[in-house]
């Protein structure tokens, strides 16, 4: 797995529970307690330690952690920005979810992500279907629609799995403009 | 026509549409006069009604020369224009200028540059301000995303950069008393001998190997002796210079490459005085701790063609004449000393 995302799970849980949780993390899953390097690129099999690790010792369901990862990621001013360049309003961004990993692959070409596919299934119903040979970031991505429906100050139901299958998430957009969302200027503001 | 569209003029096109296909755009009449503008660029001269003022007055042309006249506008037309705006802060903008039929004017349609993301910010542009089929918001993103990356990359290097440097010293370095290692060694007489051979620099080689360690280390113990190694290093560093090379071989046995002028007068007063200093004693939890140490040197000027495994060999034989002769002493090479037969290839210098 790329070293973004062990990096991501890295830094959610020091941020959240602490550098002393990640050492004992780390320490569970094998992982040298310096963590990981962003752009360098990790066998598999020590992500999912890394999450069962985590999982385990905060006595949570791997797909509520993977979910509060999504709305950690969210929550980094320099990925939310990257994530508001998708649209105009929520549902704009939810249109060009299907785009985003190819947005990744401009950045980082070898992030592969899963393929992303929006399907309309009602009047402001969609599913988002998250299809990679890696399990959870279904999860991963309730989080991200969750904490950006807040960011747009969009009213939406999010319900990981709620496509069918696990990969997949539920999306009920109840009101575009419910609320302020924060704000977003095109450019960075000069210096940051 | 072949549609069936009975009028020759393609765009039957109100302003407002043309401002969506071309929020940059201006019309601009045979008069030089400015008949309708798109919203973004109107947004770009901030309160400034633009409409009825002259194309020129607004805007520079820049390149692929300037124009005063539209007749030289005109003839320019279908050629990438480079243009600016006069009022500050002067954004700078690419253009094309397409004629319009019967005496309509001209469509001059504008966009930004490499510089969008300035544009952007200078006039606070959204989103909304561009055309969708316009890529300009995947420019910024793009921007803003490498200089994620990028700092990221510069972060790893230097990670990287100070692991190495790390890595190499302690590669090269004794750990205990941060002195040269044998690797460093090898490396620091490769590079003598190479300067030898090709400009006939000279260097002397020096082994020093210490007198009564073992005693100390056996009656004081390891953390005595450790002491005495650390306090020999430091012996040793002050009596050499910074282009000297100084090295722990073996557990006892330092070995010091001092390049420059050579003469056996000059490397035996440095000797000398080593050896004084090393019989200073170092006090260990109140009890001295007494050595002494035996030198063999050898100078570079002493072979027509230096090399590594010679000079180390004949320094190691000089050492053993020291030994022979009642330790604390140094014995400079002379070509025909050579170690008694028995002593040959297992020199004992305890």
């Amino acid at each position: 797995m790329h070293g973004l995302v062990n990096r991501s799970v890295q830094c959610f849980l020091r941020d959240t529970y602490g550098v002393a949780r990640w050492a004992s993390v780390a320490e569970e899953a094998g992982i040298d307690p310096s963590g990981f390097e962003a752009l360098l690129v990790y066998d598999d099999a020590l992500t999912d330690a890394m999450i069962d690790a985590a999982a385990r010792q905060l006595g949570k369901p791997r797909d509520a952690l993977l979910e509060d990862v999504g709305i950690y990621l969210v929550g980094l001013e320099p990925l939310r920005r990257l994530l508001r360049f998708g649209g105009v309003d929520y549902a704009d961004f939810l249109q060009s979810l299907d785009e985003l990993p190819d947005r990744v692959h401009l950045a980082v070409p070898d992030l592969d992500m899963p393929d992303l596919e929006l399907k309309a299934t009602g009047p402001g119903r969609f599913t988002l279907i998250c299809g990679g040979e890696h399990d959870g970031f279904g999860a991963v991505f309730a989080g991200i629609l969750r904490a950006m429906a807040d960011d747009y100050g969009a009213l939406a139901l999010i319900e990981a799995g709620g496509g069918g299958g696990a990969e997949t998430v539920g999306i009920e957009l109840l009101e575009a403009q419910f609320a302020t969302g924060r704000r977003f200027d095109l450019a960075r503001p000069e210096g940051a | 026509m072949m549609d069936g569209n009975p009028l020759s003029d393609p765009a039957l096109l109100g302003e407002a549409d043309l401002g969506r296909l071309m929020p940059m755009f201006l019309w601009v009449a045979p008069t030089g006069h400015i008949r309708a503008v798109g919203p973004t660029l109107a947004k770009l001269c901030e309160g400034v009604a633009i409409v009825g003022l002259r194309f020129l007055d607004m805007f520079e042309i820049r390149k692929p020369q300037s124009a005063r006249s539209m007749d030289e506008v005109r003839l320019m037309a279908g050629q990438r224009l480079h243009l600016g705006l006069r009022e500050p802060p002067h954004t700078g903008l690419r253009g094309l200028v397409v004629p319009l039929q019967d005496g309509q004017g001209m469509i001059v349609n504008l966009s930004f540059g490499i510089a969008a993301a300035e544009a952007v910010r200078d006039h606070a542009l959204t989103n909304a301000d561009f055309a969708p089929t316009d890529l300009t918001v995947e420019l910024l993103y793009l921007t803003e995303v490498k200089a994620a990356v990028m700092e990221e990359l510069a972060a790893l290097n230097a990670r990287l950069q100070a692991a190495q440097r790390a890595a190499e010293e302690q590669a090269l370095t004794d750990a205990l008393t941060g002195l040269a290692n044998r690797r460093a060694l090898d490396t620091a007489l490769g590079r003598v001998l190479d300067a030898a051979l090709r400009g006939g620099k000279d260097f002397a080689l020096l082994h020093l190997d210490l007198d009564f360690f073992k005693a100390v280390n056996d009656t004081l113990g390891h953390a005595a002796g450790d002491l005495v190694l650390t306090h020999v290093a430091a012996v040793l560093r002050g009596a050499t210079r910074k282009q000297d090379t100084v090295a722990r071989v073996g557990g006892d046995e330092f070995v010091m490459i001092l390049p420059g002028p050579v003469d056996e007068a000059t490397i035996t007063t440095i000797a000398r005085r080593i050896i004084a200093e090393l019989e200073m004693p170092v006090t260990f939890e109140g009890e001295p701790c007494r050595i002494s140490g035996s030198i063999g040197a050898t100078l570079s000027t002493l072979y027509e063609r230096p090399d590594a495994d010679r000079m180390l060999s004949d320094a190691d034989t000089a050492l053993y004449v020291s030994k022979r002769r009642g330790r604390g002493r140094c014995t400079i090479y002379v070509p025909g000393l050579e170690l008694p037969e028995d002593k040959r290839g297992a020199p004992d210098r305890r």
